[in-house]
């Protein structure tokens, strides 16, 4: 494994039954990258994601993750935020995690997601974006190296869906996470990827380098013709290249 | 604001008692109705006796032993066929709701049992037990088994795919799995399977009671009915009455207790 690599994706294929759910899958992301998925739906982004947490196998090929290939590194997000109903926030986020000073250290979390004051609140009483905001803080509880995001933002308003993508940036950058966001929204993947990987017909795969500090009109550019490829037409490409 | 605070506790003060009387209005109204209707003799005492003598005939009955006793072997017999019957109940739903194999071994099975009316077996069990306490409790076992085992096995099984999924990418052992996640949120379907076989219960050691047996409240109704005693008889009914009103009492507390996470709703944020 390279020195900077964190996950290692290696002629992964996937079936389910005789549906081909991934083939041939290579993909290498090195340590504190931040890796947007984007495709059509269907396309085995989610698989991808599950076979990265090790919740499934790979039919055929390998996945490393870090050096020893533990799971307990890696956190996952998903659309829905998958709290337990019947704990309150606090109990929310010390679930899974061992070690003895969780109450300070879920506090803590708390009020890095602006939550600080709703410890003792049950996730039926917060709204959609402060569930998801909790289910950060909760991924983050068990200090994490790698983030796996299945469009944690695809149910929240525009607002509320721009203000998580800034602090899940800031807390990526911070923490040095390396990070892989499954999301349907394009200006998303540009707005905040390192690098954007389209996954086409589980065979092609067109990845684009996006560029640092960029500004609103780059994020357009790197939009379209990442849409562009996902929509099968190469026609920007063109005239750009 | 200290003054709006005041006036604010102080309607509560008022509006409280008044809401929580609200349900026991109409039975008062009833039973003073009742109560004046045999007075002044609209009623005869043979159709139906006073409340007055009805509560005069429980004060003599306590007094003489036979009240309590018979109620304390019933409250027995009630008590020990819910404890069996519910956790037969819950060990087959719990078992069939978390292996497949077993799904497909017992279930449909158990349908097929559950099928038959528990009431019907009552000639075959005093066949097979005689009327003794086992038969008694056993038919309070088999009624009250089916609704906790359904609701149980429900719960189980329709346990949210993807909080299960949460839980496996924290790696919990198969016991965490079931204490941190599938038994939580299996509970609201449980308690609603206990709510139910409590109800079952009642009326089932009822029926057994006043079929066969030489001791129970069920079996004090009958026996008066025999000495055609309309005031005992009424009595019974009333006991009964009182008993399955606070079981589920007794019920709705333990799932409030257990489940405040679903009443505290949003009013308060
Ligand atoms: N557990 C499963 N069993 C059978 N088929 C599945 C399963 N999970 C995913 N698939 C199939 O694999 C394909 C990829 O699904 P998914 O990874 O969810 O796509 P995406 O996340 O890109 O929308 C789909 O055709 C889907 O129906
Ligand atoms: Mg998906």
């Amino acid at each position: 494994m390279n020195k900077n690599s964190m996950i290692e994706i290696k002629n992964v294929n996937k079936m389910y039954q005789d549906l081909t759910a991934l083939e041939n899958v290579n993909l290498n992301i090195n340590q504190g990258e931040f890796i947007a998925l984007v495709g059509m739906s269907g396309g085995g982004k989610s698989t991808l994601l599950r076979l990265i947490a090790g919740l499934e196998k790979p039919t055929s090929g390998s996945i490393t993750v870090g050096e020893d290939n533990s799971r307990s590194i890696m956190r996952m997000m998903f659309q829905e935020d998958r709290l337990l109903p019947w704990m309150n926030v606090l109990d929310n986020l010390s679930f899974g995690s061992k070690d003895k000073n969780t109450k300070a250290h879920a506090k803590e979390l708390l009020d890095l997601v602006e939550l600080g004051d709703y410890a003792d609140h049950f996730p039926n009483q917060l709204s959609g974006g402060q569930k998801q905001r909790i289910a950060l803080a909760r991924a983050l509880m068990t200090n994490p190296k790698v983030l796996l995001l299945d469009e944690p933002l695809g149910a929240l308003d525009a607002l509320t869906r721009r203000k998580m993508q800034d602090l899940i940036l800031d807390v990526c950058q911070k923490q040095h996470l390396t990070t892989i966001l499954v999301t349907h929204d394009v200006d998303e993947a540009a707005r905040m990827a390192d690098r954007i990987v389209v996954m086409k017909e589980s065979t092609n795969y067109y990845e684009e380098d996006c560029p640092k500090n960029r500004n609103a009109g780059q994020i357009g550019i790197v939009a379209d013709r990442v849409l562009n490829e996902i929509l099968g037409e190469k026609e920007i490409q063109k005239q750009t290249a | 604001m200290q003054d709006s605070l005041t006036i604010a506790r102080k309607k509560r003060k008022f509006v409280l008692p008044v809401t929580k009387l609200l349900p026991f209005l109409l039975p008062i109204i009833l039973i003073l109705f009742w109560q004046v209707s045999s007075t002044l003799g609209w009623l005869s005492s043979s159709v139906l006796p006073s409340p007055l003598a009805v509560l005069q005939d429980g004060i003599k009955l306590t007094q003489s032993g036979e009240l309590p006793k018979n109620l304390s072997i019933s409250l027995y017999r009630a008590t020990v066929g819910l404890l069996i019957g519910g956790g037969v109940g819950f060990i087959l739903g719990f078992i069939n709701g978390m292996s497949k194999t077993c799904r497909l071994l017992f279930d449909s099975s158990i349908q097929m049992f559950r099928n038959i009316p528990h009431l019907a077996l009552i000639p075959l069990i005093i066949l097979w037990l005689g009327i003794n306490e086992s038969a008694k409790i056993s038919l309070v076992a088999i009624g009250t088994m089916f609704p906790v085992y359904i609701n149980t096995f429900h719960g189980i099984s329709s346990v949210d795919p993807d909080l299960i999924e949460m839980g496996k990418s924290y790696e919990l052992s198969k016991s965490q799995m079931f204490f941190k996640i599938i038994f939580p949120a299996a509970l609201p379907q449980i308690l609603v399977g206990i709510r139910y076989a409590l109800g079952v219960m009642w009326t089932t050691l009822i029926v057994a009671e006043t079929i066969s047996a030489s001791s129970g409240i069920g079996y004090m109704a009958n026996n008066a009915e025999d000495f055609m005693d309309m005031e005992t008889v009424i009595l019974c009914i009333v006991v009964y009455a009182i008993l399955g009103k606070i079981s589920d009492l007794v019920a709705k507390s333990f799932e409030s207790l257990l489940l405040e996470w679903q009443t505290t709703g949003r009013s308060n944020v």
